[in-house]
């Protein structure tokens, strides 16, 4: 049920509004809405039960193993919500003299120390509000430097093959054209192709590293170089910052810039689809072309650095500092972890992963790459079961929501079959990671005796399967009321 | 260790599976030379208790000022029950809803934000968020000159009267595709945009931004401006308040077709100030503009029982999809903002809101009128205004603001370095959240500030 199927006319909760409405004759009546819009008008406590209801169908965190691969699912603290939710950070205005929000400035002032130290680079804007707007940022800085020294005729930006979507859609939204480059059979860059595809028109790379195909690339090295003779420069996607922090920093692989999606590796929550937080790090050439606001600390006080103190700067990304609270609660799990329990995410993380790969092959899983360490993550194709017994890897993802597990990501990276990303995260015990490979083993003995059962889940959620074609065909995205359908 | 719940024994025993000696082991694909030896400018790690001591007295290290400003934040009342159930984990702590069956919580309260985001503005489809208000702007910029192919140059007029800040986020978003923002001036007397008989000399303008109200709180011509706008094949992109629609004319009315796209900032609906975000932008748009509309989209459709359930629809616009030839590069969005937003309106329903949007406007009303009885504030536009004003004082604004402080009061918005041209002026905004003692405190303490001698109550 919706809830503006529990709206019933005139009712209304007194205790949340002004008591009275007030006068607003002074308005011209042409400027005036006729009729108020048709929202629910429903109890609080409808409220409150209609939409307990409704987070009780959703996988959480919280409440289900998350091993979806390349978003880093790993538990959310609680005391990162409660703190940065304190009343006195709350109700501070984004337009609050510096003078009066010393408090927050300092937290975004440290953050921004902490994020300099685990990547290596040489300055730190929080302002991003996502990764795919980090992304932005990063390619429109690489933009702003090429333009800035009158190298105009860069019109390319190189993405391998395996790259999340956001990495060409991101250099489209720059100006240029995404070109992209294969990779080779042990998951690393195509070196012999890349050297074929750089030239006068490369403005730069985007990489991620570990890749999305879990794995280290080993020859970030050489590829910087070849990327920096040709005048290009190195981005570098933070989606999987994870399994390195502590471990290598971005800046001493040779990277230019980097966006970090603070709502994966610093724990911020996912939230249903954000808010996240893409802060992005520069190396030296490319400080001035930083977004803003960002803090600034001249040993007594903080202050925004705004247009006016960086002239050269890419601009303003949102109306004020972006997702202040996410990073916020960024800043509260970093001070848990302190240096110590960084280097202990990517550790355990490694291991995590590592440890659920080994189990799979055991119980007659094909990885994509068997010969290679798994990283913070690692991909698990089924291919084979696909042509032997007739079930997908979609099909296998839908079971698994039966057994209480949230599926891995699934058809990507593109260029692997039938495959699973799955990353479990340091957060995750040995026993969820044991019930994981358990479930994953008992599928597919019931795929061997029963495929049309797996073919069919899930079973036991809400909904079955969703005819998404339909979804797409007939648009339905706003609810009309019949009863007023009928009457007009 | 701190969120790691492996224990020794576990650890030895995972080792062994995967057949290595240590954890250290699992990281010899990384080339040595490119090692951390250690990260030095971190320090240890503290307990959840020191971490709350410190996180307390920041957060009540600066003085408690009351807010008098607006300029695209509000102060509003936010129920309890907003945040109890927007930070439950299962809301709180899930991903995008890619797997739709076990996201269906999220997708029906985004169907139903979809729903009622179209009410409010009586437009025909909401997508389920961007951002927020600027870089939502940005996108309706973007997404009007992708659905004007055919004119051979890419212009949008953008109004002085729209929020700064937004019109500085436009610039940065759009400025690598070519295409040309051409600022708008306003009049002087009113406040409104002007619209000069030359602009459409070529017909090649994509888009009119209309903002309602403008940054100055003004109410502009909406219907004239829209009228305008489509009889030189103009698309119109409204940005709006959305507590202001709740009583101002729907974008879907103004002039005889109505606004094509209509964004703003979503902060007014139940998102707490917070320095300026997490906020959300909304965007919603004509029915035959969907397929060039970016982000998340909510459909409802049947499974293969026929019962009814949502999914994400129409994502060949997106980025995970369509790659390179995506509306968009958004992929994460303010999901748990809308979700905030989303139960806000279902408990304040369609009358909350207008007594909210009535309150605010009146007590910005009570507000503007005492203080322009103090010598040397006045007004400065002589148009309707919606809950904020602009006022012009015969002192610096830097200093009056300065010295309102000092009262405990954050007075207005300097409007000095993006209108100079208004002298010294300041943005006043007062939400219901002001009481009549607020205001009264306020018009002292500008009293004193503008060294006008108090007056006792008692003496009128």
């Amino acid at each position: 049920m919706l809830i503006f199927e529990h709206s019933i006319d005139q009712r209304r909760n007194p205790s949340q509004s002004p008591t009275e409405m007030a006068d607003i004759s002074d308005l011209p009546t042409s400027c005036l809405r006729d009729t108020p819009p048709n929202l629910p008008a429903v109890s609080e406590m409808q409220t409150v039960r209609h939409y307990t209801q409704l987070s009780q169908k959703n996988f959480s965190i919280d409440t289900q193993f998350y091993p979806l691969g390349s978003c880093t699912m790993k538990y959310n603290p609680r005391a990162c919500n409660k703190l940065a939710m304190l009343p006195g950070l709350l109700r501070k205005h984004p337009l609050t003299p510096a003078q009066y929000n010393q408090g927050t400035l300092a937290c975004f002032y440290e953050l921004q120390e902490i994020l300099k130290d685990v990547t290596g680079m040489k300055a730190v804007s929080l302002s991003p509000m996502a990764g795919a707007q980090g992304e932005f940022a990063g390619v429109a800085m690489i933009r702003a430097y090429h333009h800035a020294r009158k190298d105009d005729g860069r019109s390319e930006i190189l993405v391998p093959d395996a790259a999340h979507g956001t990495n060409p859609a991101t250099a489209v939204m720059c100006g240029y054209t995404a070109r992209e480059i294969p990779t080779d059979i042990n998951g690393d860059v195509d070196l012999d192709a890349l050297r074929a595809a750089v030239g006068p028109q490369t403005a730069g790379i985007m990489l991620t590293n570990p890749s999305t195909l879990g794995v280290f690339e080993r020859k970030i090295s050489e590829i910087a170089t070849i990327i920096h003779a040709a005048g290009g420069l190195l981005y570098y996607d933070g989606a999987n910052l994870n399994a390195i922090l502590g471990k290598v920093k971005p800046g001493d692989m040779g990277f230019d810039v980097i966006h970090m999606n603070l709502h994966k590796t610093f724990s911020t929550p996912h939230g249903g689809g954000g808010p996240g937080a893409g802060p992005v790090g520069v190396s030296e050439r490319l400080i001035p072309y930083l977004p803003v606001p960002m803090v600034d600390h001249d040993g007594r006080s903080y202050r925004l650095l705004t247009e006016m103190d960086c002239p050269a700067s890419i601009g303003r990304l949102s109306a004020h500092m972006g997702n202040t609270g996410v990073l916020l609660r960024a800043y509260v799990y970093a001070r848990l972890l302190g240096a110590e329990g960084m280097e202990r995410v990517a550790d355990y993380a490694t291991l995590n992963a590592n440890y659920m790969m080994a189990r799979l092959k055991d119980k007659g899983f094909d990885m994509a790459y068997p010969e290679r360490r798994a990283t913070h993550e690692f991909i698990l194709t089924l291919k084979r079961q696909a042509k032997e017994l007739g079930v997908t890897a979609m099909d296998i993802a839908k079971r698994l929501l039966d057994y209480g597990v949230h599926a891995p990501t699934t058809y990507f990276p593109l260029l692997v079959p039938e495959c699973f990303l799955i990353e479990p995260t340091e957060t995750e015990s040995k026993y969820e990671l044991d019930a994981f490979v358990e479930a994953m083993a008992e599928i597919l003995q019931e795929c061997q005796r029963d495929a049309e059962r797996v073919k069919a889940a899930p079973h036991t959620l809400p909904v079955r399967r969703l005819d998404d074609v339909r979804a797409a065909r007939q648009l339905d995205l706003v609810w009309k009321n019949p009863t007023q359908a009928v009457s007009s | 260790m701190p969120f790691i719940p492996h224990t020794e024994a576990e650890t030895k025993a995972m080792l062994d599976t995967i057949g290595v000696d240590s954890i250290e082991q699992l990281f010899d694909e990384i080339p040595a030379e490119l090692r951390t030896t250690k990260l030095n400018g971190i320090a240890t790690a503290l307990s959840e208790m020191e971490i709350s001591r410190l996180m307390s007295e920041r957060s009540e290290q600066d003085p408690h000022l009351q807010c008098f400003i607006g300029a695209g934040s509000y102060e509003h009342h936010i129920p309890a029950a907003v945040w109890e159930l927007t930070t439950r984990g299962e809301f709180y702590s899930a991903y995008t809803p890619y797997q739709a069956e076990a996201s269906q919580g999220t997708l029906q309260l985004l169907y139903e934000y979809q729903t009622m985001m179209a009410e409010i503005m009586l437009m025909d489809v909401s997508n389920a968020s961007l951002y927020d208000g600027g870089s939502a702007l940005a996108e309706a910029v973007l997404m009007a000159v992708r659905s004007q192919r055919k004119k051979t140059t890419k212009r949008v007029l953008m109004p002085r009267t729209v929020n700064p800040n937004y019109r500085r986020t436009v610039r940065s978003i759009v400025s690598s595709q070519n295409i040309e923002l051409i600022e708008l001036d306003y009049d002087k007397e009113s406040g409104r945009i002007i619209i000069e008989d030359n602009l459409v000399d070529n017909n090649d303008i994509s888009a009119l931004i209309i903002p309602q109200p403008n940054f100055f709180g003004v109410i502009e011509e909406v219907d004239t401006l829209t009228n305008w706008a489509h009889e030189h094949n103009i698309l119109v992109i409204g940005v709006v308040n959305p507590i202001a629609m709740q009583l101002l004319k729907a974008p879907g009315q103004w002039g005889e077709e109505g606004a094509d796209i209509v964004c703003g900032e979503g902060q007014p609906l139940g998102i707490p100030l917070s320095s300026g975000g997490p906020y959300f932008g909304f965007m919603c748009c004509k029915e035959k503009l969907v397929r060039q509309m970016p982000g998340r989209i909510i459909g409802r459709t049947v499974d293969i029982e026929g019962k009814q359930g949502f999914s994400l629809t129409l994502q060949a616009r997106e980025q995970h999809i369509r790659r390179s030839k995506a509306t968009s590069n958004i992929c994460t969005n303010q999901g748990l903002m809308v979700t905030a937003a989303t139960i806000h309106m279902s408990l304040l329903g369609a009358d909350g809101l207008a007594r909210v949007a009535a309150a605010s406007h009146k007590n910005t009303l009570s507000l503007i009128s005492q203080l322009k009885k103090i010598t040397g504030v006045k007004t400065v536009f002589n148009s309707p205004c919606f809950h904020e004003s602009v006022l012009q004082i015969s002192r610096p604004a830097t200093t009056v603001l300065d010295e309102l402080a000092r009262h405990g009061i954050l007075g207005g918005y300097d409007l000095g370095n993006d209108y100079p041209e208004l002298g010294s002026a300041i943005m006043v905004c007062a939400t219901e959240t002001k009481t009549e003692a607020d205001i009264a405190a306020y018009h002292s303490a500008m009293q004193i500030v503008m060294h006008e001698p108090a007056v006792a109550s008692n003496d009128q």
